[in-house]
C-alpha cells in the first residue's frame, strides 16, 4: 500500500486547516479528529473512522504527529483504547458505539476492566460475580481484583455469571459498568513497586441497566475472548519505530553512559537489540495480516516474546547502572493516574516488567493457546468440562 | 512509499513457490539427498538442470537487459524457503544469488556475458570466499594478481564443485580487491568432507591461472560486499525453510506418538516448547521477509537499511533455525538420533548455515557499529 488515498489526503488537511494543534485544545483536536473519521481509518464512518484499510492508520499517524497534533494516551486509558472500543464495535449496537467511542478516543472517558476474581485468574471463564436479572436491567454482586485504573475510571468492562446451571463457559453475560453507580467500592492494591496500579473492586447490588449488556445474555465468553486478543495485540503488536519501548531506553543508556560499559553487557545488549527489533517486525508483519479482521492467538505469541524481553532488559539495565541502579526513586503508596512501563527509574522498570508476563494472561496460558488454537496440538486434561458451574468444586 | 512495505507473502511470490515445491516434491527425494553422505552427489547435477530448464530459476536475479527475469530478493527468498523446506543441495544461493549479486556490481563487459549465460541456464558460477565470510570480513586478500595471473588458496568455499566459473576476489597490491573470472577447470578444486554434505565445501587453489577481470579494485570491493551482503540477507530465508520443516514434522509426530496412554502431544512440557518454537518461527519469518524486501537485488547496491537488516536476520535466524532443529531431534526421541529419519540433515544444515556469511557474534559486531551501541573502551 504505497500512497493515501486522495480523500484522506483532504480529510488530515482539513482537520489541521480547522484546528490547528498549537492552538486548539487537547481534547477538542482529538474529538475533531474522530469526528473526521481519522481515529481509526478501519473503523465505520461515525464511529471514528472511514471503513479503509488499517494499512492507512500509520500514515495518517504520521502526518498528524509531524503536524503537531496531540495524540492519545495509551498509558492513562489503555484499556478503553486497545480493549473497550474494538469489543464494543464488534458486539456493541449502534446505541453502545455511539455512546462510548468518541469520549474512549478523546480519553475523557477512562475505562477499567473488571473480569479477574480472586478465584477466577488463569481460569478465567470460572467468575463467580453475579448479574441477576431484575425488570429492565441486572443486579450484580461479587468481588473483581487487580483491576488497574479503576479508581481512574468513569467505566468497566464486567464478565458477570447470569447463569449458574450451564457449564462455565455458557452462564456467562458481559457488561459495560458505570463506576459511578452506587454500590461499587474501589480499593487501592499496593504493588511490588510501591505504588498502586490496580485495586479490587467489590460490587454490592450494583445496577446495570439491560441497554448497557454487550452481546448476548450467555455469550460472555465469545465477547471476552475478543477483548483479551485485542489485549494481546495491544500489548506485543504495537506498531512503533525501531528502538521504541524499553529496548529504547536500554539503548539510550548504553550511548550516554560510556563508563559503564563491559564486554558481557555489550554482548547481552546486542543480542537483546536483534530480538527486540525482530519482534517489532513480527508485530509489523501481525498487523499486515490482521488489518481487515479481528485479531485471533497469534498475539498471544507476541506478547509472550514481549514480557521475556520486558524483563531481561529491564534486569540487564539494573547490572549495567550497577549500585546506581540500586538507588530506588522513592517507596510512599501513590494511585498513579496512568501505567507507564518504561517510565520512571530502572528499579521502577524492573520490578513492574514482572507483571509483564501475568497480566493479559500469563505466559504460561499463552503458549497453551499457542500450542492448541495454533498448532492444533491436544487440549489440556480438563475435569470441569461438561460440569455445571455450580457444582464445581472451588 | 509513505507505509511499511508488506512483509506477508504476494500472489507472485506464492505462485513461484508452488511452482518449486512442485518440482522438489517430484524430483528431490530422501534418498537423493542422503546419497550426498555417501558420496553419492548424482542428485545434484540433473536437480539443478530441471529448476533451470523449468522454472529458470538461475535467471530469476538476472535483469531482463541480460535475458534474465528480473526477479526481486523477496522472490528469491521464497525460493530459498523452499530449498530449505527439503534441504536441497543445490547452488541457487551460491550461483544464483551470491554469484549473480556480484556480477551485476561488475562494470567490466565481460560480467555482462556471464549473466546473460546464467539467465540461459548454460553456467553456474560462485564467489571463491570461505562460507564463513560475512558482509563486513576482508576477503580476497588470499589471492593475489601478478602479471594478470592469479595465485593463492582459498579453504572452504561452497559452490565451488558446482561451478563452471570461479568468481574470484582477488588482491593486486595492499588491500585493494577486484573481482576475476576463472573457469573452474583450470583451477585445483578439492572436496571437503563436510559437516553439511548437501552444500559440500571445497578448498581453492589457483596455481597461477589467467583470468578475466570483471571489476576493478573499487568496484571489485562494493561487488564482494554487495554479494555478500544479499546472501547473508536471503540465507535467512532458507534457514526459515528448514526450521518451518522442522516445527511442522515434529508437531505431526507428537500427535500420533503415544506414551503413558496419551500423545505426548498432550503433554502440556512440549506444548509449551513447540509453542516457543512457533514463536521462534514466525520471528524469524518476520526477519527474514525483512532482510529481504530491504535488500536492493537486481536494481540496486546495498543501503544503510539493508546491511541492518541482513545482520539483524543473519543474528536472529541463524541461532534460531539450530534451536528449532535441535528440539526437533530432542523431541523425537530415538528415532532423532537416527541416520534414517532425515531430521539429521536439517541439524546440519542448520548449524552450518548458522557459521555462514558471518556468525551471529560477527552480525552482532556489524550491528554495533551501524546503529551506534560500540563496545567498551
Ligand atoms: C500488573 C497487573 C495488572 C492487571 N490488571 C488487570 C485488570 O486490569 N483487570 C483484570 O481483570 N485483571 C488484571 N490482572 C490480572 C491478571 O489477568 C491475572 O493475574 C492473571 O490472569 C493470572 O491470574 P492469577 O493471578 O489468578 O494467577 P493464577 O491463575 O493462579 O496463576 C498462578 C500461576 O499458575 C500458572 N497456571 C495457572 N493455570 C495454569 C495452567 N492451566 N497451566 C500452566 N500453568 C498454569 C500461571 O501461569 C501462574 O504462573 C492484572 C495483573 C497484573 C499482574
Amino acid at each position: 500500500m504505497d500512497e493515501l488515498p486522495n480523500d484522506l489526503r483532504v480529510r488530515v488537511g482539513r482537520l489541521l486547516a480547522e484546528h490547528d494543534p498549537a492552538t486548539t485544545g487537547r481534547q477538542e483536536f482529538l474529538g475533531a479528529r474522530f469526528d473526521e473519521g481519522l481515529a481509526w481509518v478501519h473503523f465505520p464512518p461515525g464511529a471514528g473512522g472511514l471503513a479503509l484499510p488499517y494499512e492507512f492508520q500509520p500514515e495518517v499517524d504520521r502526518l498528524l504527529a509531524s503536524a503537531g497534533a496531540p495524540e492519545n494516551d495509551m498509558r492513562r486509558n489503555g484499556i478503553g483504547l486497545g480493549m473497550a472500543a474494538p469489543t464494543i464495535l464488534r458486539f456493541g449496537t449502534p446505541a453502545q458505539v455511539q455512546r462510548f467511542l468518541r469520549p474512549i478516543w478523546t480519553g475523557e472517558e477512562v475505562w477499567c476492566q473488571l473480569f479477574s476474581e480472586p478465584g477466577a485468574g488463569s481460569d478465567l471463564a470460572a467468575v463467580a460475580t453475579r448479574a441477576v436479572r431484575d425488570g429492565d436491567g441486572w443486579v450484580v454482586n461479587g468481588q473483581k481484583v487487580w483491576t488497574s485504573s479503576a479508581h481512574n475510571a468513569r467505566w468497566g468492562i464486567l464478565l458477570a455469571r447470569t447463569d449458574p446451571d450451564v457449564p462455565k463457559h455458557q452462564g456467562l453475560t458481559y457488561f459495560v459498568c458505570d463506576m459511578t453507580a452506587p454500590g461499587i467500592e474501589v480499593r487501592p492494591l499496593r504493588q511490588l513497586t510501591g505504588e498502586a496500579e490496580f485495586n479490587e473492586v467489590f460490587l454490592t447490588d450494583v445496577r446495570i441497566p439491560d441497554e448497557h449488556r454487550l452481546g448476548g445474555e450467555g455469550q460472555g465468553w465469545a465477547v471476552a475472548s475478543a477483548t483479551l486478543n485485542n489485549e494481546r495485540v495491544a500489548i506485543g503488536g504495537r506498531a512503533d519505530a525501531r528502538e521504541s519501548g524499553m529496548i529504547g531506553v536500554a539503548a539510550r543508556t548504553w550511548r550516554e553512559r560510556p563508563d559503564l560499559r563491559t564486554a558481557e553487557l555489550h554482548g547481552k545488549l546486542l543480542r537483546l537489540w536483534v530480538e527486540s527489533e525482530v519482534l517489532r517486525l513480527a508485530g509489523a508483519r501481525l498487523r499486515q495480516k490482521l488489518a481487515a479482521g479481528q485479531p485471533g492467538p497469534e498475539g498471544a505469541a507476541l506478547k509472550v516474546t514481549f514480557a521475556r524481553l520486558a524483563q531481561q532488559l529491564t534486569g540487564w539495565e539494573l547490572e549495567l547502572l550497577g549500585a546506581e541502579g540500586l538507588r530506588y526513586g522513592e517507596w510512599p503508596m501513590v494511585r498513579p493516574s496512568s501505567v507507564d512501563l518504561t517510565g520512571r527509574d530502572a528499579g521502577y522498570r524492573y520490578l513492574r516488567a514482572r507483571g509483564n508476563s501475568i497480566e493479559g494472561g500469563t505466559s504460561e496460558i499463552l503458549r497453551t493457546i499457542v500450542a492448541e488454537r495454533i498448532l492444533g496440538l491436544p487440549a489440556e486434561p480438563r475435569p470441569d468440562k461438561g460440569v455445571p458451574w455450580k457444582d464445581l468444586a472451588r | 512509499m509513505s507505509n511499511e512495505p508488506t512483509l506477508l507473502y504476494t500472489d507472485v511470490e506464492g505462485a513461484l513457490r508452488a511452482g518449486v515445491r512442485k518440482l522438489l516434491d517430484e524430483r528431490c527425494g530422501l534418498r537423493g539427498v542422503l546419497g550426498c553422505y555417501d558420496g553419492d552427489r548424482s542428485l545434484v547435477t540433473g536437480l539443478w538442470r530441471g529448476l533451470n530448464r523449468e522454472l529458470r530459476l538461475s535467471a530469476l536475479l538476472v535483469p531482463e537487459a541480460h535475458g534474465g527475469d528480473g526477479g526481486s530478493c523477496r522472490e528469491a527468498a521464497v525460493v530459498l524457503e523452499e530449498l530449505g523446506r527439503v534441504v536441497a543441495p543445490v547452488p541457487f544461493l551460491t550461483s544464483a544469488v551470491v554469484g549473480t549479486t556480484a556480477l551485476l556490481a561488475s562494470p567490466a563487459p565481460a560480467a555482462a556475458v556471464l549473466l546473460s549465460a546464467l539467465a540461459a541456464g548454460r553456467r553456474t558460477v560462485t564467489l571463491v570466499v570461505p562460507l564463513a565470510a560475512g558482509p563486513g570480513a576482508a576477503a580476497g586478500l588470499d589471492i593475489r594478481v601478478e602479471a594478470g595471473e592469479l595465485h593463492g588458496r582459498v579453504a572452504n568455499v561452497a559452490g565451488a564443485l558446482e561451478a563452471d566459473v570461479l568468481l574470484v576476489p582477488a588482491a593486486r597490491s595492499g588491500e585493494s580487491v577486484e573481482l576475476w573470472a576463472v573457469p573452474a577447470a583450470t583451477a585445483h578444486i578439492e572436496p571437503v568432507s563436510s559437516l553439511d554434505m548437501t552444500r559440500q565445501l571445497a578448498d581453492v587453489t589457483l596455481p597461477g591461472v589467467p583470468g578475466e577481470l570483471l571489476a576493478p579494485a573499487e568496484a571489485g570491493r562494493r561487488a564482494v560486499g554487495d554479494a555478500l551482503l544479499t546472501g547473508a540477507a536471503l540465507l535467512a530465508s532458507e534457514q526459515l525453510g528448514l526450521a518451518q520443516w522442522c516445527l511442522d514434522t515434529t508437531v505431526d509426530y507428537v500427535r500420533l506418538r503415544r506414551q503413558f496412554g496419551r500423545t505426548i502431544g498432550s503433554f502440556q512440557a512440549v506444548k509449551h516448547r513447540l509453542a516457543d518454537l512457533y514463536v521462534e518461527v514466525e520471528s524469524m519469518r518476520a526477519a527474514a521477509r525483512h532482510a529481504a524486501t530491504a535488500c536492493g537485488g537486481a536494481s540496486g547496491g546495498a543501503s544503510a537499511e539493508s546491511a541492518v537488516a541482513a545482520s539483524v536476520a543473519q543474528a536472529f535466524c541463524g541461532t534460531a533455525a539450530v534451536h528449532v532443529a535441535e528440539e526437533a531431534i530432542q523431541l523425537h526421541g530415538g528415532i532423532g538420533m537416527t541416520w534414517e529419519h532425515q531430521l539429521h540433515l536439517y541439524l546440519k544444515r542448520a548449524k552450518a548455515d548458522q557459521i555462514a556469511f558471518g556468525t551471529p557474534g560477527s552480525h552482532h559486531d556489524e550491528l554495533a557499529r551501524l546503529v551506534a551501541l560500540p563496545p567498551p573502551v
